[in-house]
């Protein structure tokens, strides 16, 4: 299969190894990869702060990008998810490019659905020894309703512990700009994540989503604990190597 | 009203700091949650149930006009007095007048979120016929002088010591503060109130159409005291709050009382069909119905929020919303709070000057929408609002100009390249251990608590292209 990979914004930034990596594992995995020009970010950041017409353009360049790819795959659930519910009600007025949106819809996984869900390979020989915790994006969960995809990746890893968070339902406060709009609320709500996570007794933050990880461990480190975060791609990536 | 008089970032800090109302909103909201749990799994199909929910109250709010007629025609019937209050300040001149005209004295209220909605008590209280208020939380909160902070909970912020505290001056002794003394000293109070009551005024959760009923949902059965001692009576009702016949009232209580506290049933289930028949012992003589618009017909009107009348006021929404968790009712500054509040109070009180914050008191995590009953979309609205604010120039232009950036660089890969090179540059003013822990604002408000990553020497699309051997 040929699968187009969209390097979200946040990652292709702050993150390029999650992308070099997710497209490390696809190759692995026996699939060719690419990744379109001109491709930037699903507007999200606009369009969740009321600014549906700069979001549009966004998301209209982003569409353009993937209209010859056959499978467009992403390392976030959240940027996924604007994909999958918000881009009709942006083209609503747009014959065209409504219609084009629905194709990006029709051919758009985030990274864990599309490994266990489409291509049912939930086993990927990983090795990593470690105790680790899993925090479910809220947009992952709520908006795509991924549950098991994650977990089942995960339980797959030999030498992995996989323990409980306590409260996994509350968002971690990131929200995109909420974060910098509200950041005292945001402060409060990422504070409470951290201590269920320092309460899991686990050494590594496991997400999906590197937003919400970055928040969590920007906590964290501010306040000095020890915990490390990373992508599922990034452990499923070390745990490949060995 | 004190917390009236604070601006947004002084009642959030406010709640922030105060480590009791943080731990009793997780406390209660956390029971409030799990109870909701039980009772909506035990049925084994909750999500028709939502399903049904939603259907009713679409089919309701989509033929308004016809049932709220209906009503009407069945109240008047009858001799019911049916007043149309089109704003607040004609819900409180109704209810004034007819104070006066009886000459009232001792007026009893159980709960009602319109009474709130209308700032009645406040009004009453100018006319020298302060309304006392017999449910609990109620009572707690008009001691205090505070709105409520839970729309099914009023006094959730509030511990037993408070409580006490607050009662202590009326009992003119000290007061215990475990539970059976408070009660007990409530009753005592109410008993005597119940007697005195010349006027009782109720909520209404909701009123039957086909029947010209009002369904009242209470726990204390204050509210069945209220609508049976005093001669005259004068329930509340929002103007959306109708279900059609009893086959749909069924399933509207199974979906409120299981959302709101976990009961199958609430403790009392109050269905009046006013006013008082010559057979029955006993009941009010004088019925009026206040049915209240301020800005509901416009709701109804627009097609991107009308879903917001669907509403039950169970309040789910706010017992697993995570901003509601961490600041109580409060912060919000609104007589709604939680996901709805944030929802309906910038479309009902329409004043983004005094409101316009409300939208923007949620990470839009989906809990609330999520944990609906009758499946409003509430964080989709929160972002419909923060639309209509944005597109009627209410937003800071500094905010305008970021997101003005923001669509020019993000439309044109090859030249964000290019700035995240010099943001990599730019950037290291503020790092300490390759990490990013300060810089301008809005950054700063970022790294006040939380450190950043660095930018990457190179974007990942530049080291895709440098690996095939692209520019």
């Amino acid at each position: 299969m040929k699968v187009s990979l969209f390097a979200t914004c946040l990652t292709n930034a702050f993150y390029p190894e999650v992308d070099l990596t997710m497209a490390k594992i696809l190759k692995h995995l026996g699939h060719t990869v690419d990744v379109p020009e001109g491709q930037v970010c699903c507007g999200q950041i606009a369009f969740n702060s009321g600014y549906v017409d700069d979001a549009r353009e966004v998301a209209r360049t982003l569409i353009n990008s993937f209209e010859r790819s056959e499978v467009v795959v992403g390392p976030s659930g959240s940027c996924i998810a604007m994909i999958h519910h918000y881009y009709p009600t942006l083209f609503e007025k747009e014959p065209v490019y409504l219609k084009k949106a629905e194709d990006l819809i029709q051919k758009s996984y985030e990274f864990t659905q599309f490994v266990v869900d489409v291509l049912k390979k939930p086993d990927l020989g990983a090795h990593y020894k470690a105790k680790a915790t899993y925090h479910p994006s809220c947009h992952a969960t709520r908006l795509l309703g991924i549950g098991e995809a994650p977990l089942k990746l995960l339980q797959h890893v030999k030498g992995l512990e996989l323990l409980p968070l306590p409260e996994a339902q509350l968002c971690c406060g990131f929200g995109g700009t909420f974060s910098v709009k509200m950041p005292k609320i945001s402060e409060a709500m990422v504070a409470e994540k951290a201590e269920h996570v320092l309460a899991s007794g686990a050494d590594i933050l496991l997400g999906l989503d590197m937003g919400c990880l970055m928040n969590i461990s920007g906590y964290l480190e501010k306040i000095n604990k020890p915990v490390k975060t990373m992508h599922i791609i990034q452990l499923l990536g070390e745990g490949m190597k060995s | 009203m004190t917390m009236y008089n604070l601006t947004t970032d002084q009642r959030v800090d406010k709640a922030l700091a105060d480590n009791f109302l943080r731990q009793a909103t997780r406390r209660a909201t956390d029971r409030l949650r799990n109870n909701k749990y039980k009772a909506s799994d035990e049925l084994g199909n909750w999500e028709e149930w939502r399903n049904a929910g939603e259907t009713i109250r679409k089919h309701v709010i989509a033929n308004l006009d016809f049932y709220l007629h209906q009503l009407i025609e069945q109240m008047e019937k009858r001799g019911v007095h049916v007043h149309l209050a089109k704003t607040p300040a004609d819900a409180v001149g109704i209810v004034r007048n007819i104070v006066r005209e009886h000459d009232a004295k001792n007026v009893l209220k159980s709960k009602s979120m319109i009474s709130e909605e209308i700032h009645l008590n406040h009004a009453l209280e100018e006319d020298g016929a302060a309304a006392v208020e017999t449910d609990l939380g109620e009572y707690i909160i008009q001691i205090a002088g505070e709105p409520p902070s839970h729309i099914i909970v009023p006094a959730m912020h509030k511990t037993r010591q408070q409580v006490a505290d607050l009662f202590e001056p009326i009992a003119g002794h000290a007061l215990s503060s475990d539970t059976p003394t408070l009660t007990r000293f409530v009753r005592i109070q109410m008993r005597e109130q119940f007697l005195r009551g010349d006027i009782g005024i109720t909520g209404c959760n909701f009123a039957v159409a086909n029947t010209g009923s009002i369904v009242m949902v209470t726990n204390e059965g204050n509210g069945r005291m209220v609508s049976t001692l005093p001669r005259v009576q004068i329930t509340l009702m929002g103007m959306e709050r109708i279900v059609p016949s009893f086959r749909e009232l069924d399933i509207m209580l199974n979906l409120l009382a299981r959302s709101a506290t976990g009961q199958r049933l609430s403790s009392y289930t109050t269905i009046l069909t006013p006013p008082k028949k010559s057979a029955d012992s006993d009941g009010p003589e004088e019925y009026h119905l206040v049915i209240l618009d301020h800005n509901r017909s416009e709701i109804l009107g627009d097609k991107l929020f009308r879903t917001a009348l669907n509403c039950i006021r169970c309040g789910a929404c706010f017992n697993v919303c995570p901003v509601y968790r961490q600041l109580g009712g409060h912060a919000y500054g609104s007589v709604y709070s939680g996901p709805i509040g944030s929802v309906i109070t910038p479309l009902l009180e329409k004043d983004w000057k005094k409101w316009g914050h409300l939208p923007y008191f949620s990470s839009l995590c989906g809990a609330c929408t999520e944990g609906c009953p009758v499946r409003i979309p509430l964080h989709d609205l929160l972002v419909k609002l923060r639309m209509r604010k944005t597109q009627s120039g209410h937003t800071p232009q500094v905010e305008q100009q970021i997101f003005k950036a923001y669509r020019y660089l993000f439309t044109r890969e090859k030249t964000l390249r290019r700035a995240l090179r010099l943001g990599a540059h730019l950037q290291w003013p503020f790092v300490r251990n390759h990490r990013i822990t300060g810089g301008p604002a809005p950054l700063s408000n970022w790294t006040k608590s939380r450190t950043l990553p660095m930018v990457a020497p190179k974007p990942f699309m530049q080291i895709w292209a440098d690996l095939n051997n692209k520019r």
